[in-house]
């Protein structure tokens, strides 16, 4: 694959809460002009990664560059190329729409007042409004446009679309897409939403238990990986080139998501593909199985869509 | 200016497990096979489909890429892309023929005592080993 330099790169990257490591071991390279989807069960790290590539929260271990600048120690002007949603989406409740532009036009170097304007438009929220009387999905596409109208060449958001109805959620994503085609901006999203990742989002980034377990072009996955099935229970031994990811066996059937090396063409086993919902699954369950050093780390279910 | 009358809309559908970039390469072979698409009509700009469905819009232009390398368009610089000339053949031929052997085939499983869910069975397993050889 040709790729383009990488707008962010992360090696060894941590960080450690008093005993507890929020993000471990975390190297990383993202291609320029990528959707990226941030996935993993709460707690694995995903709003660490976020706020240390946003410069917000300093890393304990590792380094991290951006557009191939070292980027612990963002000067000005790196900062400007670089935009963050918070997951909170920290809007003054009191103020109104128009206030929370012109404040963000006076404390951006580079603002497009004319793009914020338009984006609200077509949403229908006036400028007028305040903040307080907005839905929850109008405050949403609010934040997200004080976000874009900074034009950044790289978004960095923390589940923008969580906690949206349907519509809106459709609304913000199909916000988000038509800046990175008209801008060719780089995205990294967390999400809990699976299909929003396989709608909006070209490359996948799976976090499990603070580290990073598959990272990689959403094609590519796709085309790597097979469901494979035998009626040959007890142990059957995997065809060449498959690698297990996660392996069901029982005594009547082995069954396992592995990815492809070489051509399988074993006689015996039934071959499917498998979604990306699938995948990623096998991966978090593999993640979550393997030994693991320390037991203050939050874990929550993964929550399905 | 591209008219406001799109020639094709795109659908997604999230739940079928066609990657969307497939999904919507099918959808202009299927609109040229049923006439719904001519040769010379334009496709919706990149930005007009992503107004249109929710998608990356890299994704539109990794499928417009592979129905231009299909040879069933034509990017005309600064303009958009068009439907080839011969794209109705292309497309067409393509499916009818196939239909034909599958059909042939089909026909001669079942008189050698095949039940249709072997035949599915059978077709889909060595589908998955030739996806596989492919990759």
């Amino acid at each position: 694959m040709t790729e383009s330099p990488a707008v962010l790169e992360a090696v060894g990257l941590g960080r450690r809460y008093r005993r507890t490591w929020a993000l471990s071991d975390c190297t990383l390279s993202i291609p320029q002009g990528r959707v990226v989807a941030l996935v993993g069960p709460n707690g694995a790290g995903k709003s660490t990664l976020l706020r240390i590539a946003a410069g917000l929260t300093p890393p304990t271990t590792g380094s991290l560059s951006l557009f191939g600048t070292n980027a612990l120690n963002p000067t000005p002007s790196l900062k400007s190329r670089v935009g963050f949603l918070d997951q909170e989406r920290p809007l003054y409740s009191s103020f109104r729409v128009s206030e929370i532009l012109h404040f963000g036009q006076s404390s951006n170097p580079s603002w497009n007042m004319t793009v914020a304007h338009e984006h609200l438009d077509r949403l229908n929220i006036s400028l007028r409004s305040r903040v307080s009387k907005l839905s929850g999905g109008q405050q949403a596409q609010v934040a997200l446009t004080v976000c874009l109208a900074k034009e950044p060449e790289l978004l960095l958001l923390d589940e923008p679309a969580a906690a949206l109805d349907p519509v809106a959620r459709e609304d913000l994503l199909r916000l988000l897409m038509r800046q990175v085609a008209d801008s060719g901006s780089s995205v990294v999203l967390s999400t809990h939403s699976l299909s929003d990742v396989a709608a909006i989002c070209d490359y996948v980034v799976v976090l499990a238990r603070s580290r990073v377990v598959l990272a990689d072009d959403i094609e590519f996955v796709l085309e790597s990986h097979r469901l494979i099935s035998s009626l040959r229970g007890d142990a059957a031994v995997l065809p060449d080139g498959a690698i297990s990811v996660d392996e069901r066996n029982s005594a009547r059937q082995t069954s396992a998501l592995v990815r492809v090396e070489l051509p399988l063409n074993e006689a015996g086993w039934k071959i499917e593909q498998p979604t990306l919902e699938e995948i990623v699954m096998a991966y978090l369950r593999a993640g979550i199985a393997s030994p693991f050093e320390g037991d203050e780390v939050r874990f929550e279910n993964w929550e399905r869509p | 200016m591209a008219s406001n009358d799109p020639t094709i809309r795109f659908r997604l559908d999230p739940g079928s497990g066609v990657s969307p970039y497939r999904q919507l390469v099918d959808q202009v072979r299927e609109a040229l096979v049923a006439g719904r698409l001519r040769p010379g009509d334009q496709l919706p700009a990149v930005r007009e489909v992503v107004t249109q469905i929710t998608i990356n819009p890299n994704t539109v232009h990794r499928a417009y890429r592979e129905l231009e390398y299909l040879g069933l368009t034509i990017p005309q610089r600064g303009l958009g892309t068009f439907i080839a000339a011969g794209a109705v053949d292309e497309a067409g031929d393509d499916q009818s023929n196939a239909a034909k052997r599958l059909r042939l085939l089909i026909d001669q499983m079942r008189a050698q005592g095949a039940s249709d869910e072997e035949i599915r069975a059978l077709v889909s397993n060595r589908l998955e080993s030739e996806i596989d050889a492919d990759s």
